[in-house]
């Protein structure tokens, strides 16, 4: 046990826990029933995709993925003849000297999509809840079985005329 | 310039959607010329890149300038762009034409949307079309992005704005159809993000070709593992809920069938049709056709039976329909099938795969076609049931003209372009010896000429209905065309057939659908320039 507990849990704790918020959101979406649960449900599944670009990301003992500036500056103010500070020489033997190591940072790029994502999923929320909004509207309850209900009187009254 | 119209194509509805946004509400008569402007450009660029793509080759176009092999600005200095990075756009035989037939379709949908926008989307007229023209933002984009996290962003672009769309009608029922696609359509990108997740875990990159070149390299030593079989599966059940095939096709029937006449002459040709490009796409440029085929073998064949069932579900939930809307909603159901089973049938060298694409184009056109009769029967005549038809020949002959050929197509009979794809498919099927394909394609083409025949013996030989008697079927859409006809002076002709805003794109889509057909053999050569390995 503690040896699964090790092996298999500890190293993927993010990936563990995405799956089972992905699979909390998906029961909720389709099983609950009322619409805004429905909605929670949706969002929580998005919300999980999210939590796994953003340990994809991740690397142990990295920094942000931030380059600093001041290091450019301070060596190009060393080479005299370069006044200008941003001369190709000047900057082509900074980079020859400080060799930007990738492992040293978290890598920004899923990071980034899920600015992205993040966007794309409150949209839907929007729209979804507008849509909800209507339903509410023209039914009057948030309840699906009874919306499903009304709808079917609705057609067998209309098959009788 | 001409080395800028791959991103003209995307950001011309961008910009009149924006334009439209803003100065729409002042006054709603702006907003039919901006829209036409917008597709028209275009149009005009489609067919500009479409004319390099066919001397020259394949058109890649990297967005901001970011080419790999060029140099940027970086903090210590200029640095070569590395490969994948950068969003590409890329247009080659495959997804021109497909982006040709966006264009001509929205253009006919918006010459139809004249005036009954007004009247369907409750007065949001400026609303109705800024959504209109981001839609085809979305479905361009799609179609063009060779990037496959752009991609996602696409789609959630295109379902965003059909799920308003959708929503818009004055039918309650479309409303609850539209959260239920809400619902389906964001676990469907979901899925698909996921994937593209794994993806990029395995291999770094987001760009297709760069994705394959990695996938592929040292004999498939990366494409073996695991992640990347997840992802595939991840991408695939995504894409799929998107173009409603078989088991994933709950939401369709329902929102395409209650929502706004014009919005489903937008929706049901492209949705589901560019959606089938995207797996193909995929298929093609992401995995590769070789490790599709060869690695997992058996996945092809499982799939091609889905299709089947596929089909086969779709032309019997079609029989039981007494709606024409919702069985040509149906009837999508089932063409998904035949272009995922044409895509599956192996080796894309056969013909399955050309055949595939083909129907894309052709259903698209069918499709439209037999919805914009559905338009038209339901505002001029407030005709949605079957038996409503009756006496149809008689009443509007020009439209129902428009629908026998639409008809015909998707029944299969030549020269309409449904005959070749048919035929291209078939072959296919008989190449990758899928036998059980090629029964249920005859099987689906003798339950179309059951059920379109059916509708032209009621619209040929039926009685015209009785006045007055059709008004009480149906309290969701009120008409007013019909109320003012006078018993004693019986209309003439002009006044009983739809206006000439609704009969021009009709009869310029059944002229391309004759067109398609005619051209079939040079078209689906260009395809394969770009499907042969």
């Amino acid at each position: 046990m503690r040896e699964f507990l090790e092996q298999s849990i500890q190293p993927y704790f993010n990936y563990w826990v995405y799956v089972i918020l992905m699979m909390i959101g998906l029961w909720a979406t389709i099983a609950k029933n009322n619409l805004i649960k429905k909605l929670i449900g949706m969002s929580i599944f998005q919300t999980a995709i999210i939590l796994f670009y953003v340990s994809v990301g991740v690397k142990k003992d990295s920094k942000i993925p931030i380059i600093p500036h001041q290091v450019e500056e301070h060596h190009a103010a060393e080479d005299g003849n370069h006044a200008g500070g941003h001369g190709e020489h000047g900057a082509k033997r900074v980079t020859e000297k400080h060799v930007i190591e990738p492992d040293k940072f978290a890598n920004p790029l899923p990071h980034v999509l899920m600015l992205t994502a993040i966007v794309v999923g409150v949209s839907t929320l929007g729209v979804a809840l507008a849509v909800v909004q209507m339903l509410f509207k023209e039914f009057g309850t948030l309840e699906e079985d009874e919306i499903l209900a009304q709808i079917k009187t609705a057609d067998s009254a209309s098959l009788d005329v | 310039m001409s080395d800028q119209l791959p991103i003209i194509i995307v950001l011309a509805p961008l910009f009149g959607a924006l334009i439209i946004g803003l100065v729409g509400s002042r006054d709603h008569r702006v907003c039919v010329p901006v829209v036409l402007v917008a597709l028209l450009t275009s149009l005009i660029a489609v067919i500009g890149t479409l004319t390099q793509v066919l001397e020259t080759g394949p058109v890649d176009y990297f967005v901001g300038g970011w080419e790999p092999g060029k140099m940027a600005p970086g903090v210590h200095g200029p640095v070569e762009i590395a490969k994948g990075f950068g969003i590409q756009l890329r247009v080659d035989t495959l997804n021109g034409f497909l982006l040709l037939a966006i264009a001509i379709v929205s253009i006919f949908v918006s010459i139809f949307s004249i005036r009954r926008a007004n009247q369907e989307a409750a007065s949001k007229t400026p609303q109705f079309y800024t959504l209109y023209l981001l839609l085809c933002v979305g479905l361009f984009g799609m179609t063009i992005t060779g990037d496959a996290f752009n991609l996602f962003v696409l789609v959630e672009v295109t379902s965003l704005t059909s799920y308003a769309l959708i929503a818009m009608g004055r039918n309650r029922r479309g409303t609850m159809a539209a959260f239920n696609y809400i619902l389906m359509g964001t676990v469907g990108a979901s899925f698909y993000l996921l994937g593209v997740g794994y993806l990029y875990l395995k291999t770094g990159s987001l760009n297709m070709e760069h994705i394959q070149e990695v996938l592929s390299a040292n004999d498939f030593e990366i494409g073996r593992s695991k992640p990347v079989m997840v992802a595939f599966v991840l991408i695939m059940v995504g894409i799929w809920i998107k173009m409603a095939f078989f088991p994933l096709y709950g939401w369709l029937p329902n929102a395409y069938s209650y929502c706004p006449s014009t919005s489903s002459c937008l929706l049901a040709p492209l949705m589901t049709k560019i959606s089938v490009y995207i797996m193909i796409r995929v298929m093609l440029s992401v995995f590769g056709w070789e490790w599709i085929f060869i690695e997992y073998a058996g996945w092809s064949d499982a799939v091609v039976i889905l299709a089947v069932i596929a089909i086969l579900a779709g032309s019997t939930l079609a029989l039981a329909q007494r709606e024409l809307k919702k069985m040509l909603c149906y009837l999508i159901v089932a063409e998904v099938g035949y272009m995922v089973g044409g895509a599956w049938l192996g080796d894309p060298e056969r013909w399955g795969m050309s055949g595939a694409v083909y129907h894309i184009l052709a259903d698209a056109f069918m499709t439209l076609c037999l919805f914009l009769c559905a338009g038209i029967f339901a505002k001029k005549a407030n005709a949605t049931r079957i038996e409503d038809l009756s006496g149809m020949f008689k009443k509007m002959p020009l439209t129902m003209t428009g629908f026998v050929v639409g008809a015909l197509a998707m029944i299969g009979i030549p020269p309409t372009c449904g005959f070749f794809s048919k035929f291209y498919l078939i072959r296919g099927g008989i190449e990758g010896g899928h036998w059980e394909f090629v029964i249920a394609l005859i099987i689906s083409s003798l339950v179309n000429v059951v059920l379109f025949f059916r509708i032209f013996e009621i619209a040929f030989f039926g009685a015209k209905p009785a006045e007055g008697h059709d008004h009480a079927h149906h309290h969701d859409e009120d008409d007013h065309s019909s109320n003012n006809q006078d018993p004693i002076d019986e209309p003439t002709l002009l006044e009983r057939e739809a206006p000439l805003r609704s009969l021009i794109p009709l009869f310029g889509t059944a002229a391309i659908i004759i067109l398609l057909g005619v051209y079939n053999g040079q078209i689906v050569e260009w395809i394969r320039l770009t499907i042969k390995p």
